[in-house]
């Protein structure tokens, strides 16, 4: 099993450590080539106009969306939550479309509130998840396929819609592993009849 | 429970940046150029580094009406500039919102002794470094991110350069040092950060680079030297077109191991390009020198 953090910008690194340690084999995916190469992806956090500018301008955005389509696993953090979602809420913003929610950018606030959370998540079993928020996302409205997985404030911000995971916060920067091990989980359970289809 | 203002969440701000180029503008319309163009946040002033040089006097702390104005403009974080040590501009700073505080050498210092208190505030703060020395005492003090120094406004790359090689090359240095309590004594930081950083083989803060970016070559240079993302400080908004050279800079900073982008992006610029004009730091007297303040 390889999973690929897509490198153009933001807390790759952390990322790739955390998946390693979880006994990953993780690299970074900054070409379609690299891309086709695994099995799993993440999108980290980062500047979501960034990254869209660049996904488009390195020729990444279809090749990501026709995998996704095909049932490759995609775990978007922060950034990656606004690049996955269909719309952003109040702008014209473009994005991959691929989960049917719409998300609000900033909508805890600026980094001043930026903050760190205990976070139940039943399906991660009992103990809190320490969450970490920067300038932080929420589901406004979210589709009919989509689970929601956790709340804060009575907003979601942990949402699966069968192979795609988004989460508001940073399971990279805290110790916590149990939402990588998650998607590990989503990746080895993922149909091999699906993977590396693209070449 | 919320628990705000955190080492993790204000050194985590500077972790998603990372890649990215952060880019000086004066008005509001600069900042929707360079968010079009990819930047990961802007620096709001009143004068570009290369003006202040040139207009001399004494630089504060921009205008806040204009701070606030380009907080609007743009999605991206927004950082701002205060003077070294003054710790009332940082607090105007915080409290009008601003994502990120630059306690800054390209400001006229406000304390010649003392740098800003930093650990207590909620926003996180960026400091400028020329070597590992400078870099600790400002994470020590409660910065959440280092950038080289350099030489701002000069449009030389040749002090970043010096700069960047310092801090890595210590930090290297580092993991084969016995006596790690004399380098801290030397450098007058606890020892448990410099243990931190001897077995890390890297700052416990994300490393960007300043001071003489100007061209795509500038910032893959600068990345391929250790740096963890760029600010370009005059280099966009002195050249003769901004968009072309903003974009350029990003792609060169994303891809900037690889030099098919390097070149694309350069020829990108056009046949009629010009960056903007450099200055021999030679004929510079050393008082009008910016980076020395606050070491």
């Amino acid at each position: 099993m390889r999973i690929g953090v897509l490198a153009l910008q933001g807390d790759v690194v952390e990322h790739l450590s955390a998946l390693e340690e979880s006994g990953v084999d993780a690299i970074p995916v900054k070409t379609p080539e690299e891309l086709a190469s695994v099995d799993g992806l993440v999108i980290p956090g980062g500047e979501s106009t960034t990254v869209m500018k660049l996904l488009d301008r390195f020729e990444l955005a279809e090749p990501v969306i026709a995998r996704t389509r095909e049932g490759m696993p995609l775990w978007g953090t922060c950034m990656g939550m606004i690049v996955v979602a269909r719309d952003v809420t109040g702008t014209q913003q473009p994005t991959l479309g691929l989960m049917d929610i719409s998300v609000r950018r900033n909508a805890f606030g600026r980094q001043n509130e930026s903050a760190e959370v205990s976070l139940p998540i039943p399906a991660l079993g009992g103990k809190d998840f320490p969450a970490v928020f920067i300038r932080a996302p929420w589901v406004e409205r979210a589709g009919q396929a989509v689970e929601v997985l956790a709340e804060r404030d009575g907003r979601a911000v942990m949402v699966r819609q069968g192979n795609m995971l988004a989460t508001s916060f940073h399971p990279e920067l805290s110790g916590d592993r149990r939402v990588h091990e998650y998607f590990m989980r989503m990746v080895r359970d993922a149909p091999v009849g699906k993977r590396r289809k693209i070449a | 429970m919320a628990e705000t203002g955190t080492i993790t969440v204000k050194r985590g701000l500077a972790q998603m940046l990372k890649g990215g180029v952060i880019m000086d503008v004066v008005t509001p319309e600069h900042a929707v150029i360079a968010q079009e163009a990819g930047a990961v946040a802007v620096m709001a002033l009143e004068r570009i580094p290369a003006d202040i040089r040139a207009a001399g006097g004494v630089a504060r702390m921009s205008n806040l009406e204009l701070v606030r104005s380009i907080m609007d403009a743009v999605t991206i974080p927004v950082m701002a500039k205060c003077r070294i040590g003054h710790f009332a501009e940082a607090q105007a700073l915080q409290q009008i919102g601003i994502d990120f505080i630059d306690e800054s050498e390209v400001l006229t210092p406000a304390d010649e002794q003392y740098h800003v208190d930093k650990n207590p505030f909620t926003t996180p703060f960026v400091c400028g470094a020329r070597n590992l020395g400078e870099a600790l005492r400002r994470i020590n003090e409660g910065a959440a991110m280092i950038r080289s120094k350099g030489e701002a406004g000069s449009g030389n790359i040749v002090e970043a350069v010096r700069h960047m090689r310092a801090i890595t090359g210590s930090i290297k240095a580092l993991a084969r040092t016995k006596d790690l309590k004399a380098q801290a004594r030397e450098m007058r930081v606890p020892v448990k950060l410099v243990k931190e950083v001897a077995e890390a083989g890297k700052l416990p803060v994300v490393l960007f680079c300043a001071g003489g970016v100007s061209t795509p070559a500038d910032a893959s240079l600068m990345m391929q030297l250790g740096a963890e993302g760029i600010f370009v400080g005059s280099g966009i908004f002195k050249s003769n077109n901004p968009r072309l050279f903003a974009k350029a800079i990003v792609a060169a900073t994303t891809h900037f191991d690889d030099p098919k982008v390097i070149v694309e992006a350069s020829l990108s610029l056009g046949k009629d390009s010009r960056a903007m004009e450099g200055l021999d730091l030679r004929k510079i007297p050393e008082s009008e020198l910016l980076a020395p303040r606050g070491n």
